[in-house]
């Protein structure tokens, strides 16, 4: 069998007896640590650690990391994911002690530049909003979700009214349903018509009194700009039920139209797509929420406010509030990053990146609908959702096959399979960073894999380090841990 | 305009294509009378040379554990971090990567996850871990959710004073529109007693939450504590302090069926809070209802060892509104950074750090009990963390404030969480804090004090 190309588990490469160099001895002496905490408690052996020198650590992970693919070495159009170049001015600022070196109980008095910041950042995206108050503590999208449905869940509740059902188109994203229903209410589908945007009649069909809120993604995953939406809206409104905007595709947007503007309560923003924070392999995220003026008063405490006399402060006193939805303050990092890069934008800069991420995403509509039909329409927002439904009658080749022979190409794969509405999806999307070498380099590949016979699609990827996972294998006997033998 | 690199000829040639006269234009979708009809109101662009002075001046206001010594807790805490952990983990491959979906294009990131799950639930003593939660309160109440779906239990949720008051909140808030009710046990001198415990356990009660060490630092009988939950039928979740897991008895040893806790203490930063890392490790009999990433091991087309994202028919992309959490981005980076962090330190550099911290603690402790002014030192046994007591009329908040202006972050004003404990201030220690500045907490106490 030919190698794989991963190194050893570090497990793998541990030898007993091998010691760390990292810290030294106390400089109390080695007062034994029975005297200190009763043996009772005490493990009886040392920590089951691998015991690896520094230097085999650092080429173990410098190892691993050639592994991947990633936006520093690869155009990776991952739709839905907003994968732009992320600053590295921002790591340097965000790293800052200040910033970096912050223990969550300090008091506002001790951090009063920081604060500054979050205060900053609150006001810049209630103002991209075009709503009033922002709560920065969500740690992801998702959990921004829930807390915006608890926020509605807590207006509900103090107009007396108990609306059970949420809402969601059948092309949102799975965070939808699943933050619905975590927050206790029912979820309700509503179709998309065959233009992807939704289905005007079914949502009349399942509006009522018992709906609390609408979710909706504008633009959609679809990559279309749902231009219904003022006549949702209304519909919305006469039935008292809210307007939620999932705001993962902001960066369609910026400065173009607002969420509230088109009619939204509620929105979450996901600063590690639209406002350029790293993904870190899996996250890092962060997901602050933006509300009307009405549900302000249920945000989670504490929110940073500016007192009179110019300085900052951490509001907790929010007796109507719906509490806490994490520990600590939010994913602060994160959210510096974020202030660093809108002012490193400024308001002509924000609405660039959005004109420019659609022209991108245009392009490569244009240049590859020929081959890759795009179901929805010729013009897109800042992302596209072609479809390789016919190539997968006529030849065989699916869309997972295209997007793993990309791999080959080094270009990261698209979304795929995503949304569900459109059969053997490939979502598209470039982002604004990527100059038009790169997006013909991709066009060129993409049109390059459509000519290919299919037996080779099917075989790739031939460069990656491995070959595709057997996948049933691993749900079936999952093997989840590395164990001793 | 920044990071945005076509020329006028670029957007041209690319109109052309597209068959579109202007780039307004493919914008026409959106009607006219919702757009924004002036600039945002947000401040104009900056330079990097200015935005970069700009934010030094601003994180040169603060205060921080880089200029002072940092005594505070309740799950953060100043470790030291090996310059491996920032340099490693610093790296654009790891960092700029997205969440591992085309497994051939993201081994390195799978791999590393795959260790941490296995380094992680060798520590915690469980079967099996995840990928990572968002932190430690978030991942309180998704052990809770795993209990409930596991027992049919919908009655109670049972826990005690001593757990994090932040992630009692967390818990409640969560709570408030579903079925269960958060039952708190009152703590006695700073410890959950068992048969308090017992007591409030009901035949519906889904999960029982034991914090230990608990958020006064004191350790828990957890043996025992695990026990009267599992006398009723309920899971045991422990949520741990990630250092304490060098030097203590496992929670696995004394019978857990979930771990969870505050995983920054591994090798990541503070950063006023997030992002941290959420812990998460249980029975391998609950994997099907786990919630977030996992990640496993399986062979390629050509049979080799490659991993990959598996059990996913648990999470909301498949799943949908009965996934078994909504979690989608984790904290990735986070877990890497403990990963390495774990690894650097190694069995031996681990365990030194769990008692170093403990012996510093020790002698903090001591040395505070000396002070004339302070009443007693309240946790006990404890591991790196306890609650100091000052003498009548003292406010922990107005001491600890006064110890800031000398330059000591000195603790955590009970107060904050415990409105009837004016005078507690909660002292934590790691293996950071020299004789020197332990000596420079106790002279600023006394002064504080006089
Ligand atoms: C449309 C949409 N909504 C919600 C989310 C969830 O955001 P997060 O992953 O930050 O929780 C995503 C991210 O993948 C998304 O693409």
């Amino acid at each position: 069998m030919e190698p794989s190309g991963l190194p050893p588990l570090l497990f793998e490469s541990s030898r007993p007896g091998r010691a760390s160099s990292v810290i030294a001895p106390c400089e109390s002496g080695e007062t034994p640590i029975e005297s200190l905490i009763p043996a009772e408690f005490l493990a009886d052996a040392l920590p089951p650690l691998p015991e690896i020198d520094e230097l085999s650590v650092v080429r173990h992970y410098v190892r691993l990391s050639q592994l991947n693919f990633a936006i520093d070495k690869n155009f990776y159009p991952l739709g839905s994911c907003t994968m732009k170049y992320n600053p590295k001015r921002n790591e340097r600022i965000a790293s800052l002690p200040g910033f970096a070196q912050v223990h969550p109980q300090q008091d506002a008095e001790t951090i009063q530049g920081l604060l500054q910041i979050l205060f900053e950042l609150q006001n810049d995206l209630a103002e991209i909003a075009g709503l009033h108050a922002v709560s920065l503590q969500p740690a992801a999208g998702a959990h921004g979700e829930l807390t915006a449905l608890l926020v509605a869940a807590a207006h509900f509740r103090s107009l007396g009214q108990n609306r059970q059902n949420v809402l969601v188109p059948d092309s949102a994203h799975g965070t939808n349903p699943s933050s619905a229903h975590i927050a206790g209410f029912e979820t309700v589908t509503v179709k998309s018509g065959p233009d992807g945007l939704v289905d005007l009649e079914d949502l009349k069909a399942k509006l009522d009194e018992n709906t609390a809120v609408f979710m909706i993604t504008n633009p959609n995953t679809a990559g279309l700009f749902d231009r219904q939406i003022g006549e949702i809206s209304k519909m919305l409104r006469a039935k008292g039920a809210l307007m939620y905007l999932d705001g993962a595709n902001m960066n369609a947007i910026l400065g173009v139209v607002r969420p509230g503007d088109m009619g939204a309560d509620l929105m979450h923003y996901n600063p590690h797509k639209t406002f350029s924070g790293p993904h870190g392999g899996g996250g890092p995220g962060a997901g602050p929420i933006a509300v009307r003026d009405h549900l302000a008063k249920f945000l989670p405490a504490p929110i940073v406010i500016r007192r009179a006399d110019g300085t900052y402060a951490l509001d907790d006193d929010r007796p109507d509030s719906i509490g806490r939805v994490r520990a600590t303050f939010g994913n602060v990092g994160v959210l510096v990053r974020a202030w660093a890069y809108i002012r490193s934008q400024g308001p002509d800069g924000l609405r660039h990146v959005s004109e420019m991420a659609v022209l991108n995403a245009n392009y490569i509509l244009a240049k590859l609908k020929d081959v890759y039909p795009v179901p929805m329409g010729d013009r897109c927002m800042h992302e596209f959702v072609a479809s390789a439904r016919a190539m997968s009658r006529e030849t065989g080749v699916r869309a997972m096959d295209i997007a793993k022979r990309l791999l080959d190409y080094g270009y990261h794969a698209p979304t795929v399979y995503f949304p569900l509405i459109i059969a053997e999806a490939l979502m598209i999307e470039p982002t604004e960073t990527e100059s038009k070498q790169t997006l013909d380099g991709f066009i060129d590949a993409m049109r390059a894999i459509a000519a290919e016979p299919a037996e080779l699609v099917h075989s790739a990827p031939l460069t990656t380090p491995v070959d595709r996972p057997d996948e049933v294998r691993a749900a079936k006997h999952p093997v989840l841990r590395w164990q001793s033998t | 305009m920044a990071y945005t690199p076509h020329t006028p000829e670029d957007i041209a040639e690319m109109l052309a294509a597209i068959g579109a006269g202007t780039v307004e234009e493919l914008f026409d979708v959106v009607p006219e009378d919702l757009r924004l009809k002036r600039p945002l109101a947000v401040p104009a662009a900056m330079s990097e040379l200015d935005l970069t002075s700009h934010a030094a001046a601003l994180s040169a206001m603060d205060q921080s554990a880089a200029s002072e010594p940092c005594f505070l807790g309740g799950g953060f805490y100043d470790h030291f971090i090996p310059a491996v952990v920032d340099q490693l983990a610093g790296r654009g491959e790891f960092y700029t990567a997205y969440t591992p979906y085309q497994a051939e294009a993201s081994q390195g990131t799978l791999q590393a996850i795959f260790e941490f799950q296995t380094l992680l639930a060798q520590l915690t003593g469980m079967e099996v871990a995840n990928a990572s939660l968002y932190e430690a309160a978030t991942a309180v109440v998704e052990a809770c959710f795993l209990a409930m779906t596991h027992t049919g239990r919908l009655g109670r949720i049972v826990t005690s004073d001593a757990l994090h008051p932040e992630y009692r909140q967390t818990l409640s808030t969560y709570l408030k529109n579903l079925d269960p009710e958060l039952v708190v046990v009152p703590s006695v001198q700073e410890r959950t007693r068992p048969e308090d415990l017992a007591a409030a356990l009901t035949d519906d009660t889904a999960a029982v939450v034991i914090q230990h060490p608990n958020f006064f630092g004191s350790l828990e009988d957890l043996g025992a504590l695990i026990a009267a939950a599992h006398a009723r039928g309920a899971l045991a979740i422990v949520c741990v302090d990630a250092v304490s897991l060098g030097l203590l008895k496992s929670p696995g040893a004394c019978g857990a069926d979930i771990v969870v806790g505050e995983g920054q203490p591994l090798g990541n930063i503070m950063n006023f809070g997030g992002p941290s890392l959420g812990l998460f490790a249980c029975r391998s009999e609950f994997v099907r209802k786990m919630p977030g990433r996992l990640v496993g091991e399986t062979l390629d087309r050509k049979g080799r060892r490659c991993f990959t994202l598996t059990l996913q028919t648990r999470e909301q992309h498949i799943r949908r509104d009965k996934a078994t959490s909504n979690i989608c981005t984790n904290q990735g980076l986070m877990a890497l950074r403990a990963a390495i962090h774990l690894a650097t330190l190694g069995p031996k550099g681990f365990r030194a750090v769990a008692e170093t911290s403990a012996r510093q603690a020790r002698k903090a402790a001591d040395r505070l009990a000396g002070v004339p002014g302070v009443e007693a030192i309240l946790s006990g046994p404890f591991f790196r963390e306890f609650v100091v007591r000052f003498g009548k009329g003292r406010s922990a908040a107005e001491v600890a404030a006064k110890c800031r202006k000398l330059g000591v972050l000195a603790g955590i004003p009970l107060s904050r969480f415990y409105p009837d404990r004016p005078a507690d201030l909660l002292v934590a220690v790691t293996e950071k804090r020299t004789d020197g500045e332990i000596e420079k907490l106790v002279q600023a106490v006394q002064a504080a004090l006089v």
